[in-house]
């Protein structure tokens, strides 16, 4: 039996009323790493309307089912942050976070990962990475002095590279 | 087969600069894509699957039991699945400081909800029938009237948003958001249908809404 998927719509502008009640982007309280950054639009305007989804191994490079997500709408300036630990490498890739974004105007989510600066030697050997070619560049945070700072940029010439879902 | 509408729409104007223009990347095929979060009951409130109980008074309007299962593409079960709902009340407004709709507030419904799967995938809510709504999108535009739900599946990329529709509404046509799904039989899929088995005699019409969530990569192989 092969049942056909149901469709995704947009998750409009009303979202956060269902989805961003409880506050679910401090995965680990006081967590060495923080994340942070904004979605942009093709005009690079902030998306005040986002919301961005993180899932994550742990520091042994595990996924565990209870650890790992987490969940953030994007404020009126388009900014989003977590505050977590950073992953261990994961079955021979380096260490990454994959992240999801919903918004209004997102008729489905954009699926992209965060890779790490301070990895470089990982980094050249990750095959997703790889596989991204010029696009590569787009997949790796910055670092600035509390936080590492990953912009999602979602058109544009330097739109983020989003894979297939 | 992906039956999911484009990223572009330009009928859905706010497609225009948020919808992505160079190609998708192949997905991985990688743990990180075929492992998600599990939630427990500790996720959720007690009358958080009761959008008609979270305040003192009943809110107006008329009252539904919205049931169904959630389902893999090989037609087992999706046990534990958090599912996530919100809407506006029955004359079409949020509760959000964004809508303009000059539509009045219930002080008894907020309308959001949540609930978890049991072991044969079945979720359930009971909560108002929610309003039709006017956007700026076009002149004249109304949203048919929906319901947003929110579904975690096995893997992180099985993660789904959509919005469940009732039957015979006269505005799917048109709708842009409703209609960017350009299969009809997909389409179909996001209206639910009613049912006499979930009707609670002298109490709520119920209406049923399966969902189906996209096979992993590795089922694709």
């Amino acid at each position: 039996m092969t049942l056909l998927p149901t469709p995704s719509q947009t998750v409009g502008p009303f979202f956060s009323i269902g989805l961003c009640v409880l506050p679910s982007n401090e995965l680990v309280p006081g967590g060495a790493l923080r994340i942070e950054g904004r979605v942009l639009d093709g005009a690079d305007e902030p998306v005040p309307d986002a919301m961005v989804e993180i899932w994550q191994a742990g520091p042994e490079g595990t996924y565990l089912p209870s650890f790992g997500w987490g969940r953030c709408g994007t404020d009126g300036e388009g900014r989003y942050s977590f505050v977590t630990e950073k992953p261990g490498p994961v079955d021979g890739q380096a260490p990454h976070l994959v992240i999801l974004v919903f918004a209004r105007g997102l008729l489905r989510p954009v699926l992209t990962r965060v890779y790490f600066p301070d990895e470089a030697e990982a980094n050249a050997a990750d095959p997703v990475l790889a596989a991204a070619g010029d696009e590569a560049a787009t997949l790796v945070a910055e670092s600035t002095d509390a936080a590492l700072r990953f912009d999602v940029r979602l058109q544009g010439d330097r739109q983020t590279a989003f894979f297939a879902l | 087969m992906t039956l999911d509408p484009p990223y572009d729409h330009p009928e859905y104007r706010s497609t225009a600069l948020r919808a992505p223009r160079k190609p998708l990347l192949p997905l991985p095929h990688t743990l990180s894509e075929l492992t998600g979060p599990v939630f427990g009951e500790g996720a959720l409130g007690e009358l958080d699957a009761d959008l008609t109980r979270q305040h003192p008074g009943e809110p107006l309007g008329e009252r539904i039991v919205v049931s169904g299962r959630v389902l893999e593409s090989d037609g087992r079960p999706v046990r534990n699945a958090l599912v996530e709902i919100w809407q506006a009340n029955a004359a079409g407004r949020y509760v959000h400081e964004n809508d303009r709709h000059p539509a009045p507030v219930d002080p008894n419904f907020t309308g959001a909800g949540r609930c978890l799967t049991d072991a044969d995938g079945h979720y359930r809510f009971t909560t108002i029938k929610p309003g039709a709504y006017p956007w700026r999108n076009h002149p004249n535009g109304w949203r048919p009237a929906h319901i947003h739900l929110s579904l975690f599946g096995r893997a992180f990329t099985q993660r789904l948003v959509t919005q469940m529709y009732f039957p015979g509404d006269p505005l799917f046509e048109f709708d842009p958001i409703f209609q960017s799904v350009r299969d009809q039989k997909a389409r179909e899929r996001l209206v639910s249908t009613f049912d006499w088995e979930t009707t609670a005699p002298e109490w709520a019409l119920g209406y049923r809404f399966d969902v189906v969530l996209g096979a992993t990569p590795m089922e694709d192989d």
